[in-house]
């Protein structure tokens, strides 16, 4: 099976104090250190794990600039067999909808049976996945927890649905898929790996490779405002002996549904 | 003159060309048996073992021949000592009574006069000791079953009955040797002497008998002993063969962890296909031959904090899983087992992951079989193939981007300071280097550590600062945890910025840190532990501590600080020195100290155990009747304080570390 998987540099939020920048519309860049999008990377898994039970191969593409390229080394120090960097100027400040249209054309000049994107990047809005499938006049799953392979090109998915339930679905290949979290355990990447495969060369796309009008690829939305929200309500503390705070607690995770 | 054994008939055969046949059978089956072992050896990685003939002589001096660690439990090791006694002893004799078969020469003692008849009582004691002892040893397993022979469950049970039937081999064959000594012609055996037993019961015997039972039990030592001396390279008595290479070629110097490959330099360690240990023979000669070596006494599992806090992992089971599993794979007869990657078959992943790389299992081997060095290489291995715990992906992605695994910035490194300890910048030569590390530079309860040191160094004049943000974490438990690659590039930045400071030696209150600068670092100036260094300043008076008014005091001895480096005198004379402090001992100190549940990466580790090693510890200190835990190293501090509130013993038990304590009781 040909895999795509659409994957994003975003800030690690795990490892930055993200503070707004002087024009208060965005964050401060300086200082941040990044990394692939954490459903990607869960994404990128799955590809690899797909491949290496019914064969085939795992392409990583992101659209973004040279310094984007480090995420597309991780995930090919991981196993993804080629990585494509899609950039240029024109796409620069694109949105969900700009950035779906410029994938869009990137499948279409490829052919893949399977495109996987994370469920959402950290610095997103979870809008790709949903508008490159109805683009592409492809079957769409979002929030997808686990794959299985059927035979004559169909896929068995299960998704995750809100209160802890679970669904399966059949879907039918060429699909689009969102990847949530969990659905694997990544395997780890050292430095070890990516330094190997730090001289392969990833080839690099353009606006006339792809065929792509910049019009089609320009942001419609625009950012008004970026802020942190005023802390609400402080936290409630709770009294008395252990075994009492711990009734307490108990209660409290009931009352708000926490429990079942 | 009695018939020699040559010239008796056996079933119309002499017993010249019987007990050649038999000897030579004997011999090319050990022979055969013996080259099948070594097989693997040939095939394993290679670990030069050649150097300091001397070192190693001693090492088998001590550790060998006077049995250095095994009164450490003193009943098994005082009747392994005697055993093993009586085994030198009774060499030269099995040896003659071996060649009594096949020539007459033999026949008369090499030794005559008084030294030979001394040599002949020595010997007959040795063999009614050596028996007495077995017997002992077979009541002790079957009767009083100590925990640490047990097998677990999923475990062979058979090793237990195994360990009988080799003692009861061993005691026929010194009944037989006694038996024989008893019915031949010479020397009365000495008084109460098995030999000396058996020739009251047989002082009425006619010849003819004597000399039939002579023939008889020589055949009977003949093949116990042959029969012992094959079996024994398929069960736990192949010690008695490989203790002495063992020990011989033990590492000598335990602090330093084993490279990724001898002989490939760190800069090369990318070219290599594979790293660490993923199959049987990624292991070196010598950590196969600790696996035929282990006696499976169970000493390590009994010390090790991890089987102590109910993990998967004992170390025993490292060692024997991988024997029983080189026996499948490279088998004396039959078909090999074919080869299959270690970890996921014969360990599992979260055996491997469990070791907090304490050293309680190597501090305890009698036959200095090594453990970290094969954990570390089973994670490297792990690493290698993406392995790595979900848990520690981010920090370690964290220790790469920013040099810390907390992900915090690098500018905010030095903010613990508060801006009271200048820092380094290669411009304003300082004498000391106060090398801080990821824990004390970041946790806020922890960073009372950092300033305390910076006051007592104050205190003492040292002309000393800190790298702040050009400080990277040690990666000493990087390296622990088989993450060779980002450990290389953590240390190489450090060594750079290190250099470029000038100083002429470092400080550290982090024992990880420590280790890490003193054994896996290189081209480093001269490292000190704050430990050293306030020992030193309370000897010269340079440093006097004010009283403390009431409580009971332990200390708690840092794994790489006392096990790993040896210092455990050091905080004690520091402690003792503090005016009307009362210090008790925990059972467990010094190079038996319990391990607090794991430094460096370890903290972000998330074993499955049924309790907290640091809970378990926090316990020993009640125990001991002391209020007040003191230790040296931040990692201790988290586990502990952690500990305290879990075992709810909060208002009655506190921890303090040494630096925080001298700090307090410094006299301005």
């Amino acid at each position: 099976m040909e895999i795509l998987v659409c994957a994003k540099r975003v800030p690690d939020t795990s490892e930055n104090e993200i503070q707004l920048d002087a024009s208060g519309k965005d964050i401060e860049h300086d200082d941040l250190v990044y990394s692939v999008n954490e459903s990607d990377n869960y994404a990128v898994e799955e590809a690899l794990q797909i491949v290496a039970r019914t064969g085939g191969s795992v392409t990583v593409v992101t659209v973004g600039g040279e310094e984007d390229e480090e995420i597309l080394r991780r995930e090919m120090a991981m196993g993804a067999g080629r990585a494509v960097l899609i950039s240029d100027p024109a796409f620069s400040g694109s949105d969900g909808r700009g950035i779906a249209a410029i994938l869009q054309a990137f499948v279409q000049a490829g052919h893949y049976d399977l495109i996987l994107t994370g469920v959402q990047a950290d610095d997103g809005c979870a809008q790709v996945g949903g508008m490159l499938a109805a683009m592409l006049d492809y079957p769409f799953a979002s929030l997808v927890t686990s794959i299985e392979v059927l035979q004559g090109g169909e896929l068995k998915i299960g998704r995750e649905v809100e209160g802890g339930s679970k669904e399966l679905n059949a879907i039918e290949l060429p699909c689009v898929l969102s990847i949530q979290t969990g659905i694997n355990e990544p395997r780890y990447v050292g430095m070890r790996g990516i330094r190997q495969v730090a001289s392969v060369a990833i080839p690099t796309l353009g606006a006339s490779d792809l065929k792509v009008d910049a019009g089609e690829c320009a942001a419609k939305v625009r950012r008004l405002d970026y802020f942190v929200p005023p802390a609400g309500k402080g936290a409630e503390m709770l009294d008395g002996s252990r075994e009492e705070v711990v009734d307490k607690l108990f209660n409290l995770l009931k009352a708000k549904g926490g429990l079942n | 003159m009695e018939e020699s054994i040559t010239q008796s008939s056996y079933w119309l055969v002499s017993g010249r060309v019987l007990f050649l046949f038999l000897h030579l059978v004997g011999l090319i089956c050990f022979a055969y048996i013996v080259a099948k072992r070594l097989a693997p050896l040939i095939q394993a990685e290679r670990d030069p073992r050649w150097d300091k003939p001397l070192v190693r002589l001693s090492n088998v001096a001590r550790y060998w021949l006077c049995q250095w660690r095994h009164p450490r439990y003193l009943g098994a090791g005082v009747i392994h000592l005697l055993i093993f006694a009586g085994f030198l002893i009774l060499v030269s004799r099995a040896a003659t009574i071996l060649a009594l078969g096949v020539s007459d020469r033999f026949a008369a003692p090499l030794l005559t006069g008084r030294a030979g008849q001394m040599y002949a009582i020595t010997q007959a004691y040795a063999a009614t000791v050596v028996f007495l002892c077995v017997v002992i040893a077979a009541i002790r397993r079957i009767v009083f079953r100590p925990a640490r022979y047990q097998s677990p469950a999923g475990q062979p049970k058979s090793r237990s009955v195994d360990a009988i039937f080799l003692l009861a081999l061993i005691g026929i064959l010194m009944l037989a040797d006694a038996l024989f000594e008893a019915t031949s012609a010479g020397h009365p055996a000495p008084a109460l002497s098995l030999a000396w037993l058996f020739e009251n019961a047989l002082a009425a015997a006619p010849l003819p008998l004597l000399h039939n039972l002579r023939l008889g039990t020589y055949l009977v030592h003949e093949f116990t002993f042959f029969f012992l001396l094959c079996y024994r390279p398929f069960g736990i008595q192949f010690h008695v063969e490989t203790s002495l290479f063992t020990i011989y070629f033990a590492k000598l110097d335990r602090s330093v962890l084993k490279p990724v490959r001898w002989g490939i330099s760190d800069e090369n360690l990318d070219q290599l296909p594979s790293l660490g240990v993923k199959k049987f023979e990624d292991f070196t000669w010598k950590h196969i031959l600790d696996f035929y070596s282990c006696a499976d006494c169970g000493r390590c599992s009994d010390q090790c904090p991890a089987k102590a806090a109910g993990r998967v992992l004992s170390p025993k089971l490292l060692t024997t899983k991988a024997r029983d599993y080189s026996f499948r794979h490279y088998p004396v007869l039959g078909k090999p087992e074919p080869a299959q990657a270690l970890v996921g078959t014969v360990y599992s992943e979260e055996e491997i992951w469990s070791c907090t790389t304490c050293g309680a299992c190597e501090a305890e081997c009698p036959l200095l079989v090594e453990y970290i060095d094969k954990i570390v290489d089973l994670r490297r291995g792990l690493v290698d193939d993406g392995k790595a715990p979900q848990s520690l992906h981010k920090p370690l992605k964290a220790m790469e981007s920013r040099g810390n695994p907390f992900g915090k910035p690098e500018k905010k490194r030095a903010d613990w300071t508060q801006g009271s300890v200048p820092l380094l910048n290669g411009a304003d030569a300082k004498d000391t280097l106060y090398f801080v590390d990821s824990i004390t530079s970041y946790d806020d309860r922890i960073q009372s550590i950092g300033r305390a040191t910076a006051r007592i160094l104050g205190k003492l004049r040292m002309n000393f600062g800190i790298l702040g943000a050009k400080e990277r974490d040690s990666g000493h438990d990087v390296r622990r945890f088989g993450e060779e690659t980002l450990f290389l590039a953590l240390r190489d930045h450090n060594t750079e910025a290190i250099q470029a400071s000038g100083v002429r030696r470092i400080v550290t209150a982090d024992p990880h840190a420590y280790n890490a600068l003193k054994h896996d670092y290189r081209d480093m100036p001269p490292v000190e532990h704050t430990t050293q260094v306030m020992a030193r300043a309370v000897r010269t008076g340079q440093l006097r501590l004010n009283p403390v008014e009431n409580g009971v005091f332990t200390y708690h001895d840092p794994c790489y600080l006392g096990r790993h480096n040896g210092i455990y005198e050091d905080p004690r004379d520091v402690l003792d020195s503090i005016p009307g402090l009362r210090r008790v001992e925990m059972k467990r100190c010094k190079d038996r100290s319990f391990c607090c549940g794991g430094g460096g990466l370890a903290l972000f580790y998330e074993a499955k155990e049924e309790q907290r090693m640091g809970v378990m510890r926090v316990r020993m200190a009640a125990e001991a009747g002391a209020g007040t835990i003191v230790t040296a190293c931040p990692y201790c501090m988290v586990n502990i304080e952690d500990a305290i509130k879990v075992a709810g013993l909060e208002g009655q038990m506190t921890a303090i570390d040494l630096t925080e304590l001298v700090d307090r009781q410094m006299t301005s």
